[in-house]
């Protein structure tokens, strides 16, 4: 039986935390070149230029994309006959203590919301946690930096049932319409529908994972995420919110079971920045996608 | 674009008027960087001696929280948070001095309706570039509220510092009138 330890679980956290702050992921930045390749409005020609130029300028110089390096979100999938230890994040604080400071990145976390809003002044804590998955072998970890604008923008709605699909579609564009521009489009959208009240904000977010330009598995989920595409650039909020074509590069959907009188919906906005990876640990090397 | 507004600050009211949402400028001079937390505390600052602190009268406020120095500049990446947050200090800031804001996003009718009253002008630049912003700061001095952090009150010089008019002196507004 495989185990996974919480030294590699830190370990893959803290290499991945410089690398995601400076260098924009390949098919976020693909979708940023082919936006600006295709806008026409002035405005978000502008802003696409300066993002592209931005992209080019981090890697280079090894320096942020973005001055919000965010929180540090740590998820780990594991399949039915992989053993986890209850510590399995026990070290991944420190990993983000260390990756911070040695990268020079941003401390942005306080120490409790309402009570004390000081600087922890080494972004932690990070927010993990933990999802077995039916798929033999998997040991998965997702890390993504969120920044606080995006997080921003994103809400949890609890819709009756009879609003279905188009009711889906109108909260999704409202969110847009109403919050986008605060956060920093062209946006990953990722759209969660089902499951419970805690639950569905999750679905979103897991949902910011899929690589922009990979389409979804489903047929029907494929369908619909083009309808909110569609529906999303449409709005013609644009690029940094200035008008233009390109609102959002993706939208990506998941959906869950839910109770009969439910329709829950969450959309998690992910920025022009969408810093996140997925690292296979049951890899000796821990290869990873994204 | 077709044109770049190249702009001095600190921005006179007079150009302020000149200036209508939606122009593409660049600003070159002192910025002021301050959001959420240290908004807090230059209003508290502001009701207790009832004027501007730090020589801000007149001047303009960045809200921006910079990572710290890299690649030789005064900061590895610095660019606008969302204006929003600061939109219960806004007005009264304007009334007090304080010019020109600098951010991104939409702003309230409180503070499109302050812009008005006091001849004052929001700027917004592109939220996600700060990489390619931090290359236009040429120096940095924190002058106030050192114990924040990030959140510090900092006195950079920028130089052709891109954005673009958000809301200018007559309330027009680059995110809803599509100027």
């Amino acid at each position: 039986m495989d185990i996974v330890t919480k030294e590699q679980v830190a370990a893959a956290v803290e290499a991945a935390i410089p690398q995601l702050a400076c260098v924009l992921p390949a098919d976020v930045r693909a979708g940023l070149e082919a936006a600006r390749a295709g806008e026409d409005a002035p405005r978000g020609r502008v802003v696409l230029e300066q993002l592209c130029e931005n992209a080019r300028i981090a890697e280079e110089d090894r320096v942020p994309l973005c001055q919000d390096t965010g929180t540090v979100w740590a998820s780990l999938e594991i399949g039915p006959d992989v053993c986890v230890r209850g510590d399995v994040f026990a070290d991944v604080d420190a990993a983000v203590a260390r990756a911070y400071g040695a990268a020079r990145l941003r401390r942005s976390v306080v120490r409790d919301a309402l009570f004390d809003r000081t600087n922890t002044n080494d972004n932690t804590p990070a927010f993990c946690d933990i999802h077995p998955v039916d798929e033999p072998g998997a040991a998965r970890l997702h890390v993504m930096l969120k920044g606080g604008g995006s997080d921003n923008a994103s809400r949890v709605v609890m819709l009756p049932p009879g609003a279905g699909r188009a009711g889906v579609v109108e909260e999704v564009v409202r969110c847009v319409r109403e919050k986008g521009a605060n956060a920093c489009p062209p946006l990953v959208v990722g759209v969660g529908v089902g499951a419970t009240f805690d639950k569905v904000a999750g679905l979103a977010k897991r949902a910011l994972m899929r690589p922009v330009g990979e389409p979804a598995r489903d047929g029907r989920t494929r369908a619909f995420e083009e309808d909110l595409l569609a529906a999303v650039n449409a709005t013609g909020v644009g690029p940094g919110g200035l008008g233009g074509a390109y609102t959002a590069l993706a939208v990506h959907v998941a959906t869950a079971p839910c109770h009969i009188a439910a329709l829950p919906v969450a959309v998690n906005m992910g920025c022009s920045a969408t810093r996140r990876v997925t690292i296979d640990l049951s890899r000796p090397e821990g290869g990873s996608h994204v | 674009m077709s044109e770049v507004r190249r702009l001095t600050l600190p921005l006179s009211r007079e150009v302020a008027a000149t200036l209508r949402a939606g122009e593409a400028c660049t600003l070159t001079g002192p910025l002021f960087t301050l959001r959420d937390a240290g908004h807090v505390r230059l209003l508290g600052e502001l009701h207790g001696q009832g004027s501007l602190p730090y020589g801000l009268a007149g001047q303009a406020i960045f809200y921006a929280g910079p990572t710290p120095p890299a690649a030789g500049r005064p900061f590895g990446a610095v660019g606008p948070t969302t204006a929003s947050r600061m939109d219960f200090a806004a007005p009264e800031l304007h009334r007090a001095g304080i010019v020109a804001t600098v951010g991104k996003g939409r702003r309230s009718q409180a503070v499109r309706q302050a812009c008005i009253d006091t001849g004052s002008v929001y700027f917004a630049a592109v939220g996600g570039a700060a990489a390619f912003l931090a290359k236009c700061v040429e120096s940095s001095d924190t002058i106030g509220y050192d114990d924040l952090g990030t959140e510090a009150l900092r006195r950079i010089v920028v130089r052709d510092f891109p954005v673009f008019v958000g809301i200018d002196t007559q309330g027009r507004d680059v995110y809803d009138a599509r100027c």
